[in-house]
């Protein structure tokens, strides 16, 4: 499902040092697999899920997602094909606030191909347990609701790929459990693969897989780590 | 969920500085609407009403053409003075002459002749003024004036009676008092056929013609022009009213020179007198003026064609007791030379304020960009396209403008809607809520084509070709709004096109 080779990602810094920031050898994920990336706070998680989800260009190698190099796209079919094949669940759950909970599902769909289907979007927030809330706005929720909604969201396309930066970091702890089990029951009902970047361990521990996000040498790299 | 949608919903997020936005792109528009409609229904209406039917306008040398045309066409100024009706007879022929005499009565019209401008005029009217019924002008003239007179020559129009009958030289039943009214004077004074009316002389506020009232025979429908401002009554009997007569020192006579002249031998006038048989008695008894005691304060010509018609008017002109003017012309300068310069100067002023309340969208929205980035951001992520995010901000900028020009369309309609009774006061031209100025599309641009396609149409279900295209003139406020939206938009929307997308999901919302 996605495979990156050789990625190089680097900023320019404003006294015109570059400044390397990924660098990854190998990196694959298979289809329908879930896992886990951790590493400390500001060590380039999100930036990893921005080059993943093609939002972000890479500096060098190739970024494969379900058999497409994405690293060579032009940025205007990068966004149809994000629409189209991934799925993103935010930290801070991104809802828009204008938008009622059905409308935010339904937003995502009007970004895609063909894709439009608003009786899939009630299907999904019945599937979260929101099938009451469809025309309250995220100001009237509570933030575990709102969650809910953004996992609705990211699965409105039926994406291939679900990255899930930090899904339960503003989420109490009450609702954590609750959030990952849904994502991930989701997921696997959807036959979507799932990346998720936490520094929760409690969420961590509940993977077969986890990838650490490390800096060696002032480069962050991907190293595979046992499960607990 | 459409792009519309989305904007909309942006919007409404920003409810009180979208309101107020609009409200100013209202207030904007609403002046527009206000100096076109006006402008263009005042245009409109002196243009059309400017040839009822005749072409040249003679009158009395002092006052300008300007006034002439305003006072005899659109009752709107001050008769100055009055030409004899000597003068008058100079457009008729000896037979009209003979025939006006006979219809009146009397053998003080002088001896029928050719008059020296009848081969070049198809018809002259008389019309006398100076009287009031109400704030309604009072207007003396003869019964040709309605006998299917066209006043529409492009469309075949003539005048129709809504009740009653047009009002006759001399009748049985009311002598020479017989007095036709225009709808509007009809529907304000509450009068129907048969009602007795007396006019003011001189002056809506002057002494009351209580020597003899006129007798209503007959109500003019609606005709869209002065004609429905007006009280039409028999010369004969306007020439009968106190003061109406000019004095005539060297008369024979021995009657005095005012009329009216009753012969009866009663000396109170006949409405003090119950029964409507006595008082058409008595109307019979007055005597009609002669030709030294009559004037005329203009006459209404269509000459035969329009090669004689300057050749006409100069001779006229030349003289020194009457001035010909050509009402088209007339009105045409008025608007050409006066107020089509003001009018330009206040429509800039209006688009002023309509560029100013463009920036104020632009302002509104810019100053929500950076409160947006990270939504702009959001929406990204989900898929846009940065063409997506830029047409949802320039739709958000046309929405804001359209929606306040709908809102300045209806204000500035209401606001023409209740400054109509005023405007009409002023101008004598009936403006409403519902009144709409028209463009000719073809003077702008080639639209044949288009016109070909629509007679082609209207053809093929029966019915008839149109000669030209025409258009509610604010109607080229939508592609003007739509323009200053898209240019005042462009900023912001090209913000939200070069919105980082990364950076601004990396931020805290």
């Amino acid at each position: 499902m996605l495979y990156l080779n050789d990625v190089k990602k680097s900023y320019l810094e404003p006294n015109g040092n570059v400044l390397p920031v990924l660098d990854i050898p190998v990196f694959s994920v298979d289809a329908c697999e879930q896992m886990v990336i951790v590493g400390r706070s500001g060590c380039g998680k999100s930036t990893l899920l921005h080059v993943i989800a093609g939002i972000s260009r890479v500096n060098k190698g190739s970024v494969v997602v379900d058999g497409i190099d994405i690293a060579g796209l032009s940025e205007s079919v990068r966004d149809r094909f994000r629409a189209d094949t991934i799925g993103y669940v935010f930290q801070t759950f991104n809802l828009l606030p204008a938008f009622t909970a059905l409308e935010n599902v339904t937003l995502g769909m009007t970004f895609a191909r063909g894709r439009y289907d608003p009786a899939w979007a009630r299907q999904l927030l019945d599937r979260v347990g929101l099938s009451h809330r469809l025309s309250h706005k995220p100001t009237a929720m509570s933030v575990g609701e709102q969650q809910r909604v953004a996992v609705a969201r990211a699965l409105a396309n039926r994406p291939k790929l679900l990255l899930a930066d930090e899904p339960t970091a503003n989420v109490d702890p009450g609702n954590q459990q609750q959030i990952v089990d849904l994502i991930r029951s989701t997921c696997k009902e959807e036959n979507v693969s799932l990346i998720i970047v936490t520094h929760t361990p409690e969420v961590t521990e509940q993977f077969d897989r986890v990838v650490r996000l490390e800096e060696i040498n002032r480069v962050r790299t991907l190293m595979e780590q046992p499960a607990a | 969920m459409s792009k519309w949608k989305i904007a909309w919903r942006s919007i409404q997020q920003r409810g009180l500085a979208s309101t107020l936005t609009v409200l100013s792109m209202a207030l904007g528009v609403m002046l527009v609407v206000a100096v076109i409609s006006i402008h263009g229904l005042v245009e409109q209406s002196f243009r059309n009403n400017s040839s009822l039917g005749y072409n040249m306008i003679v009158g009395a040398t002092k006052g300008g053409r300007l006034q002439l045309v305003l006072n005899t066409v659109y009752y709107l100024s001050q008769p100055v003075e009055n030409i004899p009706y000597s003068y008058f007879q100079e457009f008729l022929s000896a037979e009209e002459i003979e025939a006006y005499r006979r219809a009146v009565g009397t053998e003080e019209l002088g001896e029928p002749r050719d008059g020296k401008f009848r081969l070049f005029t198809k018809f002259a009217i008389p019309i006398c003024m100076g009287d009031y019924f109400g704030q309604f002008r009072v207007i003396g003239t003869t019964p040709q004036l309605f006998d299917g007179f066209v006043y529409d020559l492009a469309n075949g129009k003539t005048y129709e009676f809504d009740a009653g009958r047009n009002f006759k030289t001399y009748s049985e039943e009311s002598g020479y008092f017989e007095a036709v009214v225009g709808a509007k004077v009809a529907r304000e004074k509450l009068l129907e056929v048969g009602h007795k009316i007396s006019a003011t002389h001189g002056d809506p506020e002057g002494d009351l013609h209580d020597e003899h009232p006129f007798t209503v025979v007959g109500i003019l429908k609606s005709t869209g022009t002065p004609v429905d401002r007006g009280v039409f009554v028999n010369i004969e009997g306007f020439y009968l009213m106190d003061g109406h007569a000019k004095p005539v020192a060297e008369d024979p006579r021995d009657v005095p020179a005012r009329p009216p002249v009753p012969l009866s031998v009663r000396p109170t006038p006949a409405w003090d007198e119950p029964g409507d048989q006595l008082a058409a008695d008595t109307a019979r008894n007055y005597k009609p003026l002669t030709v030294s005691e009559r004037e005329v304060t203009a006459i209404l010509l269509k000459t035969v064609n329009q090669v004689v018609t300057p050749g006409l008017m100069n001779t006229i002109n030349e003289g020194n007791v009457a001035q010909a003017a050509l009402p088209v012309s007339v009105i045409y300068g008025l608007f050409t030379t006066i107020v089509g310069p003001i009018q330009q100067v206040l429509l800039g002023l209006t688009i002023m304020i309509c560029v100013v309340s463009g920036v104020s969208i632009l302002v509104s929205i810019y100053n929500s960009m950076s409160d947006r980035q990270h939504e702009i951001a959001v929406m990204r992520a989900l898929g846009a396209g940065r063409g997506t995010v830029m047409a949802v901000v320039l739709f958000e900028a046309i929405m804001l403008s359209l929606g306040g020009g709908l809102i300045g369309f209806l204000a500035g309609h209401s606001l023409i809607g209740m400054a109509g009774p005023t405007i009409e006061a002023n101008t004598g031209v009936a403006i409403g809520f519902l009144d709409f100025p028209s463009t000719k599309v073809d003077e702008y641009v080639d639209v044949t084509g288009l016109i070909n396609v629509i007679n082609a149409l209207l053809r093929g279900v029966g019915l008839e070709s149109i000669q030209g295209l025409e258009v509610p003139t604010e109607l080229w406020l939508i592609p003007g709004l739509v323009l200053l939206a898209v240019l005042v938009g462009l900023l912001p929307a090209m913000a939200a096109y070069r919105t980082d997308v990364s950076r601004s999901l990396s931020a805290n919302p």
